[in-house]
């Protein structure tokens, strides 16, 4: 199918609008969008971070995923309570392979699910009493575990409990970092707003901790801000910095440790993959410690080798030649993952709906591999990621905010897409549609995606996905070859 | 009364960030810009414009400060 024009997307947008009453096709026109590159102020043309319509189908968050499931949980070394009724914590339990070293139990908690688990009586009498037992059992069972953090869930906030004063007392008891997290899930209108109250969190309880003190410091100290390792993916981050010349003193939070959080300020430059959830204690670190910071693209060897050379310009040039060397040893590599897998793939096409940075992150990637993005959305982003979007993203293609189960499915009848690249709960959707589809929240259980290494795995999925035999199956016997939809997309 | 932080981007020009509203936009011009008054009106490339109290111009940026809308497009 040829691309879509600028007409056809606006008469698409309004077309899938029309079953709505009237209201709600008014609050859902402004968060679809036809994209132009030109626009530099995305509010003109999309509103994003707005509460989700009741009444339709959203596959955002709440902010104690943000906290909790994002960014304080993958710390390993520390034990993260999911302070509340059991459920918020045991099922998000290691739900985002937030890959580690270590042995888990002992020196690391990442796997494990640590609740208060409240009951009735602690609703009604208050929870305060069982959370600081609760510290004091951690301690004795876990005792090198190196600080405890209070994820609070909704209940918490609901009838008042005091999580500061208990974790202040206890904090003296053991003398490690106890902090409270007010992540409460209802707080916002996503799981962004839990990104920011962790990140707040990070910057009153952790960050400040090691100031003054002394640290054997190289010119070359940088951090990994915002990469979650999810299958590894810090990892194959990390060797391209430190092959390039440079030392990674911290990784936040993807297999990152409450030592490496404290040691961050010593840092000479913050590289920051996710800017969605980690651009606010990057700004923190800017205006107190006067360290700057850059964001960076790993996926994709043109957006890599681009990234390599932004963070090499920052440094001398023995990192600028540690750079090129680099570039210079992994794109023959490169090459020839392309050469094998762009003409399997060139000219399909693809949507994407994922949460905060990815939307914008992987489009090089696809394009690398000559495949061409026509639509993409966030479920939690705000302007400033659509701003960022807008540049990267063809003229006329589809932008979508906190798009709708409805609307998803619509457009992609409507588009139809080689390849789907989105959540857990929308994979089953488009696979029983017959569309070829990958989940790029954890890539679908696959990984890394980040780095050279990851390029490889990633086109090798991709390939794997789009021109799997099964999607030319998708027409039952008996149907024949003219039934109508499922089989139609199938080639 | 809003909190915003303003910093340097890479081509040396001033940038101007609201993170309630996240707008993140180039300050066009300042009102006073000289070591001793610093502040007064910004005008923002997007057309809107924030006024700050007049200070002396800080040691060193990123700074936080309380800003006044005074015109914005939206």
């Amino acid at each position: 199918m040829a691309a879509l024009t600028r007409e056809d997307t606006e008469a698409l947008i309004t077309e899938v609008l029309e079953v709505y009453p009237e209201k709600a096709r008014k609050d859902r026109k402004k968060h679809l969008a036809v994209n132009d590159p030109a626009v530099e102020q995305s509010k003109k043309c999309i509103t994003s971070n707005r509460k989700s319509l009741p009444g339709v189908m959203t596959i955002r968050g709440c902010a104690y995923a943000g906290s909790k499931g994002v960014v304080w949980g993958p710390i390993k070394d520390m034990v993260h309570i999911s302070h509340g009724p059991v459920g918020c914590g045991q099922y998000s339990r290691a739900g985002r392979r937030n890959y580690y070293v270590g042995i888990t139990g002992v020196n690391t908690f990442g796997d494990m699910n640590f609740t208060s688990d409240f009951q009735e009586k602690d609703i009604v009498f208050g929870g305060d009493k069982k959370l600081a037992k609760l510290i004091e059992e951690i301690e004795m069972l876990f005792p090198m575990s190196k600080g405890v953090t209070v994820q609070s869930e909704c209940p918490i906030g609901l009838i008042g409990d005091d999580i500061e004063a208990v974790s202040k007392k206890s904090a003296v008891a053991l003398e490690k970092p106890v902090v409270p997290v007010r992540c409460e899930g209802f707080r916002g209108v996503s799981q962004s707003l839990g990104h920011h109250i962790a990140n707040d969190a990070v910057r009153d309880w952790v960050l400040g901790n090691r100031d003054g003190k002394p640290f054997e410091s190289t010119p070359y100290d940088v951090t990994i801000i915002g990469d979650y390792n999810i299958g590894g993916d810090a990892w194959s981050s990390r060797i391209l910095l430190e092959e390039m010349g440079l030392r990674v003193i911290a990784q936040w939070s993807g297999d990152g440790t409450l030592a490496e959080m404290e040691n961050t300020p010593k840092a000479k430059l913050n590289l920051l993959h996710c800017y969605r959830s980690m651009n606010y204690i990057s700004r923190h670190m800017e205006e107190k410690y006067g360290i700057p910071w850059l964001e960076y693209n790993f996926f994709g060897p043109t957006k890599i080798a681009e990234s390599l050379r932004a963070i090499a310009a920052h440094f001398d040039d023995t990192i600028k030649e540690g750079a090129e060397r680099v570039i210079s040893k992994y794109q023959p590599m490169m090459d020839a993952v392309i050469a094998k897998y762009r003409p399997r793939l060139e000219g399909k096409r693809v949507m994407l709906y994922v949460g905060g940075l990815r939307p914008r992150h992987i489009i090089g990637a696809y394009e690398d591999l000559g495949m061409e993005v026509v639509g993409t959305g966030y479920e939690f982003a705000h302007n400033d990621d659509y701003d960022r979007t807008m540049k990267e993203m063809g003229d006329a293609t589809l932008l979508y905010d906190d798009v709708t189960g409805f609307e998803f499915e619509e457009f992609v009848k409507r588009v139809k897409p080689d390849l789907i690249g989105s959540g857990i709960k929308e994979k089953y959707i488009f696979q029983k549609m017959g569309v070829p589809f990958r989940q790029m929240h954890s890539w679908d259980y696959s990984g890394p995606y980040h780095g050279y290494d990851g390029f490889a795995i990633f086109a090798r999925d991709m390939d794997m996905t789009t021109n799997n035999p099964v999607w030319s199956k998708q027409v039952a016997p008996w149907a024949g070859k003219n039934a109508p939809e499922a089989g139609a997309k199938a080639a | 009364m809003a909190n915003i932080m303003i910093r340097k981007n890479d081509a040396g020009g001033l940038v101007f960030y609201l993170p309630k509203r996240d707008l993140e936009d180039n300050i066009a011009s300042i009102e006073f810009d000289s070591p001793e008054k610093w502040g007064g009106e910004l005008r923002l490339a997007n057309g809107g414009s924030y006024y700050i109290d007049p200070q002396p111009a800080p040691e060193r940026l990123p700074i936080s400060l309380r800003a006044r809308r005074v015109d914005a497009p939206e």
